[in-house]
């Protein structure tokens, strides 16, 4: 057991390490703001703020384990929430019952999920059928979506939601936040779809080696279309979660978010080069960088510190790593 | 006595457990031009990168100029006029002949603007010094490859070369060009400068060389004066005959159903009017030079890179192989050229290796894979296989290049395959997993697949297949039954067509 455990800390000692680091800030954080850290408020509050974060992160690591990438995601999202937002406001008529409500809120889900998975489709397409560099087609798709966005809003943010629309962001089920339950649910089910299924494990061989996965037969095109269609969906979700969180669309909202969700899934342990990442290393690192901005932000030592020091935690991270994967070589 | 510019003794190197090197020893003098010959895969290319530094030998010493080395670094093999043409030659082929010829300087003097008389000056001076003409302004891609080469040449010798080794530098010439070559390599010669000619090309040792050191499996096995050497001589040490072993008879009829045949199958400027048969329990070998269309027959075949005329039956049924997919379907299956490139997953495990394309067969309810039965599976393999590994769940770049071979051919076995596509088997394998190779396909061929054997290889056909097929420009030349067939016979048919 004890020779189990042990291979597994070699196995993934990238996220190994991530981990002992985490628990190490959070223990910081208790024993530095023990009256305000160290309580439920704070863990509710952090409930609601990284679900968003780590949805959008899972979808990267998705782009990233086949040795892509998508800058699209922020784009996709926020599309999504528009056009969930119109329908919301000029479709739903005024005073409906409950009912009514509930059947439009179901509607503007399904709505944001098919438009997230059309917009992957697109990725997709122009990745895998026309063989444009993931970055740039996904930069040039971020663009598109942010566009449309912007036409159809001029700018402006779509207000006036539902409220029952605002528990998907907002409420709770018992001391959980929905968003948690939502994030860890997508998490559970990412950790069996790479791990134990052909799908997925085919994107972790189209990532490692993509002219060895055409000679072996493995359809890439068609496994690299699904996954950034799956990841479009994510994003899709990731947006109603963002406009029901703030009761408002907006075109240029979390724009931030894109580069951040680089920065989780490569902490998280997923390589850049494709073929190598896992969905545990995803929670591991969003919560590190949680427990870091929240940490910062009471301590007091300026609002604006947040960006400052996850990019320390990022050059520390790497640091280490290079450090430790160095003396593992010889 | 002219002073010695290499002297080797007893190098040994091993990659990966691998031994490519044993004590080896080599050497040079001013104005001599030797040739180090072998088969692939003999180690040549690995000794000629400890000569020019890139690799640390394991064991043994290099002197050059009587100077010894204990850790020879690029800088000093090149101070002491070491210069390495690699068959891609190494220029930039954007750039033009001038500024390729005085980059190096360029570099040297440190001088921050590019002055085009003085880059034209050096290129010509240098272009001289070799007796050659050309225009300096052409871009280095526009010029055939005996130009290239010339480029390559000239820039060794401005940079002080007293020894150039020239990696196959024939391959791609025409008869015309290497006359031409060896002129330029007898005028160096003259001026002291010395060559290491590599090649496994017979004639032209004979013709060009005054000294030959055979290498075979990572050993010295003959060396000499080149009188001393004739090309059967030659032949019998390059390819040495101590695993040779039975050669492989097929019990089989030709009255059979062959169960792939190809009829006047072509693909434009690759291969044309190809009839091939293959039956059960075959092996069948198809052999060529570089360039004669023997990979995108094998290509074809499988439906990565389809045929555009012809027809493909499997069992005497016309299929039509448009894809990979195609070729699955149909029970073909490829064992690709390069198994680091084409093959392998490296950072993956043995066990993700091994069932790349067969995951499928291994889905449960809802597709989740029953991972319990994999690993029964894949110990099963392994040891069907003779993969020796303490994990299935370490990466494949772990395992030695037999090894990972054999990974490759479990793999593509476990799909069901009838008709089992071989490029290259054993290249850059190890002589006793070589063996194993070869005893596991004569089982795979027993229990009725046909086989195909591309290879360049001449004793591994010769001892596996019962056919042999020369390709030359696209086209079968001679179909020889291996029975009786010598080595030197399928050498000579080769050499015919260059």
């Amino acid at each position: 057991m004890a020779q189990g455990l042990g291979k597994i800390i070699k196995s993934e000692n990238n996220i190994f390490q991530l981990a002992v680091i985490t628990i190490c800030t959070f223990a910081l954080m208790c024993w530095l703001l023990p009256g305000t850290f160290l309580t439920m408020r704070n863990f509710r509050s952090m409930s609601f703020q990284f679900p968003e974060l780590g949805i959008l992160s899972l979808a990267m690591m998705l782009a990233m384990l086949t040795g892509g990438i998508d800058l699209s995601l922020v784009g996709i999202a926020n599309l999504a929430s528009i056009l969930g937002a119109f329908v919301f406001v000029k479709l739903m008529p005024a005073n409906s019952s409950h009912e009514v409500v509930v059947a439009y809120i179901v509607g503007v889900v399904a709505l944001a999920l098919f438009v997230g998975m059309s917009c992957g489709l697109l990725n997709g397409f122009l990745i895998s059928k026309l063989n444009v560099p993931p970055i740039l087609a996904t930069l040039g798709t971020m663009q598109f979506y942010t566009g449309i966005a912007i036409v159809l809003t001029k700018g402006a943010a779509v207000i006036g939601l539902p409220t029952q629309y605002s528990v998907i962001g907002n409420g709770s089920l018992g001391v959980f936040s929905i968003p948690l339950i939502i994030f860890i649910v997508l998490l559970i089910f990412f950790a069996i779809l790479l791990r134990k299924t052909n799908f997925g494990i085919n994107l972790y061989l189209i990532g490692s080696n993509a002219k060895a996965a055409i000679f072996s037969g493995i359809k890439v095109n068609k496994n690299l279309m699904i996954s950034y269609m799956i990841g479009g969906c994510l994003a899709g979700l990731a947006g109603l979660i963002m406009s029901s969180r703030t009761n408002a669309a907006k075109a240029d909202y979390g724009t931030s978010y894109i580069l951040q969700s680089i920065l989780v899934a490569v902490l998280g342990g997923v390589k850049p080069t494709g073929g190598s990442g896992k969905a545990i290393g995803i929670l591991i690192a969003v919560l590190a960088l949680q427990f870091l901005s929240s940490g910062f932000s009471m301590l007091r030592f300026s609002n604006f510190a947040k960006e400052f020091v996850w990019g320390v935690f990022l050059l520390a991270i790497m640091i280490v790593n290079y450090f430790t994967n160095e003396r593992n070589k010889t | 006595m002219p002073n010695r510019i290499v002297c080797l003794a007893d190098i040994e190197k091993s990659f990966g457990g691998v031994k490519v090197l044993n004590k080896v020893s080599l050497s040079v003098k001013e104005g001599e031009i030797c040739c180090l010959a072998g088969e692939n895969g003999c180690g040549k290319s690995t000794l000629i990168k400890i000569i020019s530094g890139v690799y640390a030998q394991d064991s043994g010493q290099i002197a050059l100029n009587d100077r010894s080395y204990s850790r020879l670094k690029p800088i000093d093999s090149i101070r002491e006029g070491i210069q390495v043409i690699y068959q891609d030659f190494s220029l930039f082929p954007n750039l033009t002949v001038a500024e390729n010829l005085s980059l190096s300087d360029q570099v040297e003097s440190r001088r921050a603007f590019v002055s085009l008389t003085n880059m034209r000056r050096i290129a010509r001076e240098s272009l001289a010094m070799i007796g050659i003409e050309m225009d300096t302004d052409k871009t280095v891609e526009e010029l055939p490859v005996s130009g290239k080469q010339l480029v390559a040449i000239a820039r060794a010798v401005y940079c002080n070369a007293r020894l150039i080794i020239m990696d196959e530098p024939t391959t791609t010439l025409t008869q015309k060009e290497i006359e031409s070559l060896f002129a330029l390599i007898r005028h160096l010669k003259e001026k002291g400068i010395s060559t290491l000619f590599v090649s496994h090309k017979i004639r032209e040792m004979l013709d060009i060389t005054e000294k030959i050191t055979i290498m075979r499996n990572g050993r010295v096995v003959a060396s000499g004066d080149t009188g001393a050497f004739d090309e059967v001589s030659i032949t019998q040490a390059m390819t040495g005959r101590d695993i040779g072993g039975e050669r492989f008879h097929w019990g089989g009829s030709l009255d059979e159903e062959p169960l792939l045949r190809t009829e006047k199958l072509s693909k434009k400027g690759a291969f044309s009017g190809i009839d091939l048969s293959l039956r059960r329990g075959e092996m069948v070998g198809i052999t060529g030079l570089l360039g004669s269309g023997r990979t995108e027959l094998a290509l074809a075949l499988f439906g990565s890179a389809p045929s555009d005329e012809g027809k493909i039956f499997r069992n005497g049924v016309e299929v039509s192989i448009r894809s990979i997919q195609d070729a699955m379907k149909n029970g073909i299956a490829y064992v690709p050229e390069d198994r680091l490139t084409e093959g392998l997953f490296l950072d993956q495990s043995i066990e993700r290796n091994l069932f790349a394309n067969t995951y499928k067969k291994f889905e449960t309810f809802v597709g989740m894979l029953n991972f319990k039965k994999i690993r029964v599976t894949a110990s099963e393999a392994m040891s069907n296989y003779g993969i020796v590994s303490p994990d299935i769940a370490m990466p494949v770049r772990s395992l030695s290049g037999g090894n990972q071979q054999r990974v490759v051919l479990a793999r593509w076995m476990s799909t069901g395959a009838q008709v089992l596509i071989l490029n290259g088997p054993t290249v850059g394998v190890d002589v006793g997993s070589k063996f194993d190779i070869h005893k596991k396909l004569r089982e795979i061929a027993n229990s009725g697949v046909g086989i195909l054997i591309f290879s360049d290889d001449i004793q591994e056909l010769i001892i596996n297949c019962n056919r042999i097929l020369v390709v030359h420009k696209g086209r079968f030349t001679n179909e020889l039954d291996s029975e009786f067939l010598k080595e030197h016979d399928l050498v000579e048919c080769l050499n015919a067509n260059r």
